[in-house]
């Protein structure tokens, strides 16, 4: 099987839905003729030409609100957001206008378009572009939220947002886009919903989705050299959410650390521990624990915005509590 | 003989057309008004009274076979005139389940797919890049057609409408946008709080041309908006058209009006959109005041049905709330 990077592997799933499907088209800033602000699109543009692969002005209100519109009556819209900081700017359209037409219309108006980006801090940005924005669009009911961490789970996921009727939020990372693996030459979709094991394990349920699966992997490496046998849960799509792949888990290990990049208020990480408190309560052998960002701003400094996130250290401190294992 | 005023230029049925559609739209709205104070409608209830000319007209310049409107919260008179039964629309605002959008959208949110009537929306200035969107979407499929997209005075001021325009002019979307000035924005002189009075000038920055249209005549408004649609369909231009017009009711339903005067709102009744083309169409002999009563006749038992019909109708059942979230 061949071995390609996560931007890679979006690339070919764009690629591959605009070959496939004439109503499907890409637009965002610096999408065509600079091929890609991080590269995504590169090429596309000479291989489609100027109707599918359109560059937009800085205006993200009014070109994401433009696709929402082609959207409403038929066409398959890919908004890329260069990042999902600036998305806050279209933030109005998707949640009154995308998430929320095929409701307030009486089930007359489908919305398939998948909103790309971005999304998590990655280094030196500051506050204004290193958010991990997840929970407020995981919030939204009408709004789907995908969260892949491989480039296999990337191309799967993404070709089954292109080919979904409903507005889909699709989460990458900068830090995730050189990232390696295998994606086979075939193709393949991966349904939204499902929950994929990384990794097996029986004392201790590590629940995790998008980029900080890959702490929480070499976490459950550490934790194997404490003799404790991790499972790595990679729940890959928030909205839907795999529940039942969280209870089956924790019913297996009676343990669960969630790990979260957003913040911790109100988050996707807090919703899935309170699920699990809940509906796995007499199952449960300790708390559940939550490693999130911290609840502050992204800070400049190297050695403090390194605090601000979640680290294989504070997943392995977070799991030893759990196991109280001093 | 006296000179005639519009029966040279136009056809009876067409000026029928015309006066009944805006004689339906206010006593619908009537009803309605007077079905909120018997707390059968709640929420907010935007009427269009006073402003009936502006959708009548120019929405008589479009197929809607081919062509698309889409326009705010103040939204009745474009559904009823794209071909929304009255029925469906009161029994929108009634919230019940033989609604247009079955009891889950109400007054503002008036959605009419196979009619192309694209809503009905909430947020001020929100779809006006919507509409952009569905006039790409004409241009994308190589189709015939055009969007018109209406929005008011307080709107045009959001950014939204500034990002719209610049797309619709790069692209050479078939796209004319239409201000319904009626010169308050809630209770907000667009005076006050608008840099430059003549709004259809704001096409300027994106060199899109403007046209200021008396909203209080119906021809005057289909007339400008015709030339709009053929400029849009066969050269790809969109244009922005300020019509000035006046809404008698307040912003909504409970807005006491105290931001303007008994004189000036009496003076605008006297430019009544509908006595304009009754008295036009009585002064050229093709219509008698009999035959004007029997018009309203008609269109009180429209709005009378209506209300029959959306009382009659059952309450959506517990189980769509959740359903039509996800396709």
């Amino acid at each position: 099987m061949p071995e390609i990077t996560f931007r890679e592997a979006i690339r070919q799933a764009i690629d591959e839905e605009i070959a496939r499907d004439e109503r499907v088209f890409i637009l965002g800033e610096e999408v065509a003729q600079y091929d890609g602000a991080y590269k995504v699109t590169q090429g596309l543009l000479s291989k489609h030409g100027e109707k599918r692969v359109i560059d937009t002005p800085i205006a993200e209100e009014g070109f994401t609100g433009i696709a929402v519109g082609a959207a409403m009556v038929g066409l398959r819209p890919i908004v890329e957001w260069m990042t999902f900081n600036f998305s806050l700017m279209a933030y109005d359209t998707v949640v009154n206008s995308a998430a929320k037409m095929r409701y307030m219309s009486g089930g007359q108006f489908s919305m398939p378009i998948v909103f790309r980006g971005p999304n998590g801090p990655a280094e030196y940005l500051a506050s204004q572009h290193s958010q991990a924005l997840q929970s407020i669009y995981a919030h939204i009911p009408g709004l789907k939220v995908v969260t892949p961490a491989t480039p296999y789970d990337a191309k799967g996921l993404l070709k089954t947002a292109i080919r979904d009727d409903n507005p889909v939020i699709f989460m990458e990372a900068e830090m995730m886009y050189n990232l390696k693996g295998e994606v086979p030459e075939e193709e393949y979709l991966i349904p939204f919903g499902e929950a994929d094991i990384k990794r097996e394990g029986k004392d201790i349920s590590l629940i995790v989705h998008a980029k900080p699966l890959h702490m929480v992997l070499k976490a459950a490496e550490q934790l194997e050299k404490l003799g404790v046998d991790a499972e790595v849960v990679d729940l890959r799509s928030i909205r839907p959410l795999d529940e039942k792949a969280i209870y089956d888990s924790v019913k297996k290990t009676n343990r669960a650390v969630v790990i979260d990049e957003s913040w911790p208020f109100a988050s996707v990480g807090s919703h899935v521990a309170w699920l699990i408190s809940r509906n796995c309560f007499d199952l449960l052998d300790a708390p559940v624990e939550l490693v999130s960002s911290e609840d502050v701003p992204m800070p400049y400094n190297h050695k403090l915005e390194l605090a601000a996130q979640p680290t294989v250290d504070k997943i392995v401190a977070a799991a030893k509590e759990v196991l109280y294992l001093k | 003989m006296a000179e005639k005023r519009i029966a040279d230029k136009y056809d009876r049925d067409f000026l029928l057309k015309l006066l009944e559609e805006m004689v339906i739209i206010r006593r619908v709205e009537e009803k309605a008004a007077q079905m909120y104070g018997l707390q059968k409608i709640g929420g907010f209830l935007h009427l269009y009274i006073g402003q009936e000319a502006v959708a009548v007209g120019s929405m008589a310049a479009l197929d809607l076979k081919k062509d698309y409107v889409m326009t705010t919260y103040r939204d009745h008179a474009h559904a009823l005139v794209a071909g929304m039964s009255a029925d469906a629309l009161m029994a929108e605002m009634y919230g019940k389940a033989t609604g247009c959008a079955k009891g889950k959208g109400g007054s503002m949110h008036m959605f009419d797919a196979e009619n192309h009537m694209l809503g009905g929306h909430g947020i001020v200035g929100s779809h006006m890049p919507l509409a952009t969107g569905v006039a790409f979407k004409i241009k994308y499929l190589e189709e015939d057609g055009v969007v018109l997209c209406y929005f008011g005075d307080g709107a045009i001021h959001q950014g939204a409408f500034h990002e719209a325009l610049n797309l619709a002019k790069v692209w050479e979307l078939p796209i004319v946008y239409i201000v319904e000035n009626n010169q308050y924005g809630m209770g907000t002189d667009f005076r006050r709080i608008s840099a430059v009075h003549d709004l259809y000038k704001k096409g300027c920055s994106y060199d899109i041309p403007g046209a200021l249209v008396n909203g209080m005549d119906v021809l005057e408004m289909y007339e400008a908006t015709k030339e709009a649609v053929a400029r849009a369909k066969e050269e790809g231009i969109p244009t922005l058209l300020e019509a000035r017009t006046y809404r008698y009711r307040g912003h909504s339903m409970s807005d006491p009006g105290k931001y303007r005067t008994r004189e000036e709102l009496d003076e605008y009744r006297k430019q009544d959109p509908i006595l304009f083309l009754k008295s036009d169409m009585i002064h050229d002999g093709l219509l008698t005041e009999e035959e004007y009563q029997e018009i309203d006749k008609k269109a009180k038992k429209i709005a009378d049905d209506s209300a029959e019909f959306a009382e009659n109708s059952p309450d959506p059942e517990p189980e769509a709330l959740y359903e039509d979230i996800y396709v």
